[in-house]
């Protein structure tokens, strides 16, 4: 089955990090999404930009345009991974070791997937 | 929640972070800058024993906000009573009531706390140096000497300003009601500003200022971010954080080895931070959408024409110049027309260009980038001598050894061709 493991953490926290500690939030980061990728487990990967560059579009008659993301809370989404699991129990054990390996606060939100598109853009 | 106990560094960032929005509340409830700084100092101190020991928080700011006000309280009560109240009890207590307090302080709280702080700064009877260093010092947290070190004076110098700065704005009418919509936007607008000088204290530095200025740039755009947070639909402040992450995105093209200034065209552009420009292009993006031109968004979409072209001959002249003009109508400066003119003279040639800076002669005289400008026009249409004339008045008004070398490139150009 296919999870999302959607990222949350204090935007302003993870946003006043240095490049480098940043690099090695991620260095630390890619030993486990490496060991994911070999096992071919690994769909794409994907990091927002803050929630300032958010924008809402709410259904109605009239679709309503407004600034900012949709809800207002102490941790905001900051990214996705979508990995392969056999179910829950390995859903989760993925989860605990991106824990344990970015070393910083903030929870992980495991949702598994009912549709999934990979799409073909390049990215940049 | 994480089990595990905080590092320190993620407890550090958490404190500098949380920093605004605590003091700004405090300052509602006490009315009083001073033990406002107090009571979060106090705060921040139980956080550093409280939280490794019993992990963090759901919502830090609430706690340290709770903390702060109950922690200045009991001193009262102790001063009053000589009679000490047990911490530890005072302090699980406050994890009860810290969910019911979470939920009250939404953003609408926060919004204003975080204006009025930000606000009070920019008294108008500060100079605007003074103004960035309070901002500094009382906003983001900075040591006095980190802010002394930024503006090239001593630390008891330093230590004065900011004392004296606060005398000034802690005996006049702080204005603690909650604002109306006018009110509102016109402190945005102060606010706004001074932000905006803050960043240029950063971004106008060169050579060996650099490393102790360069994070002024940085912190100017954490609070522009979090000021943009608390207000999501303002255009203008869109338009400033977006201009800021497009300059800044810039910062390790724009000097060379030595801190010397690497010019646009010259600037190589593999070095332009994308994720920067990204985000700043979303946010110019955004504030479009809402028809309310404004000085920051014109600024902020020229700054993201530049940073769309691949190498300097793919830039947008065209579009720039127009932007330019609308700058130009809503803000009408010689400096800006100053900059039109670079526009215009790829547009359509030095010489429509040196037709429009000629007239400035007299009210841009002192300022060093219109000779500059003036001399590279005339080089490019081969007038030699005055071009020659204009970079010397250029680099006698350089107001860095950066400046002045940058010029002394041309004339050795002048000499060679």
């Amino acid at each position: 089955m296919l999870y999302a493991i959607l990222c949350y953490d204090n935007e302003d926290v993870v946003g006043s990090w240095s490049k480098e500690e940043d690099d090695a939030v991620i260095g630390k980061l890619s030993v486990v999404t490496e060991k994911l990728a070999q096992a071919g487990r690994l769909g794409p990967v994907f990091r927002l930009l803050p929630t300032t560059a958010a924008t809402t579009v709410r259904k109605g008659r009239e679709a309503l345009v407004l600034d900012g993301p949709f809800a207002e809370t102490k941790e905001q989404l900051l990214g996705v991974y979508i990995v392969d699991c056999e179910g829950l129990e390995e859903a989760v054990e993925t989860a605990q070791e991106l824990a344990r390996a970015s070393g910083t606060n903030g929870c992980y939100e495991l949702r598994p997937l009912s549709l999934f598109m990979p799409g073909a853009v390049a990215g940049s | 929640m994480n089990a595990e106990p905080p590092d320190p560094a993620w407890i550090d960032r958490t404190l500098v972070c949380a920093r605004p929005q605590v003091v700004g509340a405090l300052l509602r409830y006490f009315r009083d800058l001073e033990k406002a700084e107090e009571a979060f100092q106090e705060a921040c101190l139980r956080a550093l024993g409280h939280w490794p020991r019993n992990g963090p928080p759901r919502d830090p700011v609430a706690w340290l906000i709770m903390v702060g006000r109950n922690v200045t309280l009991d001193h009262v009560r102790r001063q009053a009573r000589q009679q000490p109240l047990p911490d530890e009890a005072l302090l699980s207590e406050l994890e009860d009531a810290e969910t019911p307090l979470a939920d009250r302080l939404d953003n609408a709280d926060y919004r204003d706390d975080v204006l009025r702080l930000l606000f009070i700064c920019c008294h108008p009877d500060l100079p605007a140096t003074q103004q960035i260093a309070l901002a500094l010092r009382i906003v983001c947290g900075l040591s006095v000497s980190q802010i002394a070190r930024a503006f090239l004076v001593s630390d008891s110098a330093m230590e004065q300003r900011i004392t004296r700065a606060k005398g000034r704005i802690g005996a006049g009418d702080a204005p603690f009601e909650t604002p109306g919509p006018l009110e509102r936007a016109e402190r945005l607008e102060s606010v706004a500003a001074m932000l905006y000088l803050l960043f240029n204290e950063g971004y106008s530095a060169s050579g060996e200022q650099l490393r102790d200025r360069a994070p002024l740039c940085a912190e100017a755009i954490r609070l522009t971010r979090l000021l943009l947070r608390l207000f999501p639909a303002e255009p203008e402040i869109m338009g400033l954080l977006s201009l800021m992450l497009l300059q800044h995105a810039r910062q390790k093209a724009r000097f060379d080895a030595d801190g010397g200034i690497i010019l646009l065209e010259a600037q190589d552009r593999f070095l332009w931070n994308r994720t920067m420009i990204t985000e700043g292009t979303a946010l110019i993006d955004k504030a479009v959408r809402h028809r309310r031109r404004g000085p920051y968004q014109f600024q902020a979409a020229i700054a993201a024409l530049h940073a769309s072209a691949a190498s300097p001959p793919e830039t947008d002249w065209p579009q720039i110049e127009l932007l330019y003009r609308g700058l130009e109508q809503i803000q009408p400066s010689p400096v800006v027309t100053l900059n039109r003119a670079v526009a215009l003279s790829k547009v359509a040639g030095p010489a429509a260009a040196l037709d429009l800076i000629d007239p400035l002669a007299e009210r841009l005289d002192s300022y060093f980038h219109y000779h500059g400008v003036r001399g590279a026009f005339l080089m490019q249409l081969e007038r030699r001598g005055e071009a020659r004339t204009a970079f010397d008045r250029a680099i006698a008004r350089a107001r860095t050894p950066a400046e002045a070398a940058q010029i002394r490139q041309y004339l050795d150009q002048l000499a060679t061709s």
